[in-house]
């Protein structure tokens, strides 16, 4: 400790701006050489959700390259507005949904020539946090191909499990119109549906203990399903 | 002095057992409890600490003698800040799924009590390389709490471990529940009493 430096009020300011500098410099380099691997993380995620629901992917341990091939090759973006009509100068990826609420984008999925499937982004407020998903529905815009629910910030075990298998699974063959071809939605009922449950075809199991979580899902991917319903109805061929 | 000496095996062996931060001088409760739902967080927070705790420690260590010490603690905690956002920023490129799980406890470390704890109390006064030892130890004693308390939490209230499912079938058939309480905070406080009140025993400390 001999050779400790006499400490003055300049000395003192001068070692707070040289640790802020080292610090700075040192986040603002890392922040910069990790960012294109952060944001393929990003990218790959969203469309990895995008796949999945699609049924085009099962699993995310493979080559980021494959699935943004598969995305490339097999997934067909635009832009419809909430009339149901195409916007062409604009692209899916870039809508923001809170900016821009009457543009809705539109995920398909193209096998040959042919849309086979389509896939909505949905997202709303549950109990504690925004949860975000995708909703992909057949070729017929009634029954329900699959869901994810990718960002969330829920209970963990209670309604944060709404992005496990078992629960989005359930969605999989509902109908979200009833026999008079208005929306419905598919609705999560409170605990496990009981054998003489009506309506059936829309209703899938709940999560105990994560009723108010299930509520807002309930709510936001009804809504979602209304938005686009007018756009729906131009590729149902108007028979419903 | 070898570098591995008995007297530094102390500083890296008391944090796990007689001192550990968690069970002894109960630091570091906060993060216990939220990241303990699964194992998998749970190990890759322990990892997250472990490389803060020991990183801040010698950073702090070699600088000891040049900070103006009423200025200490800010300098301290701009450290420790900035080792927090550099791991944040490579659990997001390098472990994508894991970081959106572990969402805000990873920058909460930085206010995670025994990393400050251990730059004032060691790191200032000891040289880098204990000062490393110290902070691996203490690192390592709250994952071991962490762990623990994961794998029961896990298997209890999910009745699965590392994801997988270890609870047969069947005993769900025959009316096995898996324990809602568990997934929720009180759970951890319940098995961190319980490891406590083990630990306590078994080395006879008793705080006053």
């Amino acid at each position: 400790m001999a050779n400790k430096p006499r400490i003055t009020k300049a000395y003192t300011l001068g070692f707070a701006a040289a640790v802020t500098m080292v610090c700075s410099v040192l986040l603002a380099s890392a922040a910069t050489l990790l960012k294109e691997r952060q944001d393929q993380n990003i990218q790959l995620d969203i469309k990895y959700n995008i796949l999945s629901v699609l049924g085009l992917a099962e699993s995310k341990d493979v080559e980021a390259q494959t699935i943004f091939d598969l995305y490339d090759n097999k997934v067909k973006t635009f832009v419809v507005d909430v009339e149901g009509n195409k916007v062409n100068d604009r692209k899916a990826e870039e809508i923001d949904p809170r900016a821009e609420p009457d543009l809705l984008p539109v995920y398909a999925r193209q096998d040959g020539d042919v849309i086979t499937a389509y896939c909505i982004p949905t997202q709303g407020k549950a109990l504690w946090s925004t949860v975000k998903g995708y909703i992909a529905l057949e070729q017929d815009l009634n029954t329900v191909k699959g869901i994810t629910f990718y960002s969330h910030g829920e209970t963990p075990g209670l309604g944060g499990e709404i992005d496990k298998e078992w629960f989005t699974e359930a969605f999989k063959g509902k109908t979200i119109l009833n026999k008079a071809g208005e929306i419905v939605s598919v609705e999560i009922v409170k605990g496990k549906m009981r054998s003489d449950e009506k309506n059936p075809e829309h209703k899938v199991d709940g999560i105990s203990g994560a009723t108010l979580t299930t509520k807002g899902l309930n709510e936001f991917i009804k809504s979602t399903l209304e938005k686009y319903e007018p756009f729906f109805k131009t590729r149902r061929g108007g028979t419903s | 002095m070898s570098l591995l000496s008995k007297k530094n095996m102390v500083f890296l062996k008391d944090p796990l057992m007689d001192n550990n931060p968690i069970s002894t001088q109960v630091l570091g409760i906060c993060s216990a409890l939220a990241v303990t739902v699964q194992l998998q967080t749970a190990i890759v927070m322990s990892i997250a600490v472990i490389s803060v705790i020991s990183l801040s420690n010698v950073l702090i260590s070699l600088i000891r003698n040049m900070v103006p010490s009423n200025i200490r603690i800010i300098i301290e905690l701009a450290i420790i800040a900035s080792l927090v956002i550099l791991v944040d920023q490579v659990l997001k490129a390098f472990l994508y799924d894991i970081s959106k799980q572990l969402s805000v406890f990873v920058g909460l470390i930085i206010t995670n009590c025994i990393v400050l704890g251990r730059a004032e109390a060691f790191a200032l006064q000891n040289k880098p390389w204990p000062s490393f030892l110290d902070g691996v130890g203490n690192g390592l004693g709250y994952s071991m709490i962490l762990i623990v308390v994961a794998f029961g939490r896990e298997l209890l209230g999910s009745g699965t471990l590392f994801g997988f499912q270890v609870i047969p079938d069947a005993a769900y058939a025959a009316g096995y529940q898996n324990m809602g309480l568990m997934v929720l905070a009180p759970g951890a406080f319940i098995l961190l009493g319980l490891i406590i009140w083990v630990q306590r025993t078994i080395t006879g400390t008793v705080a006053e």
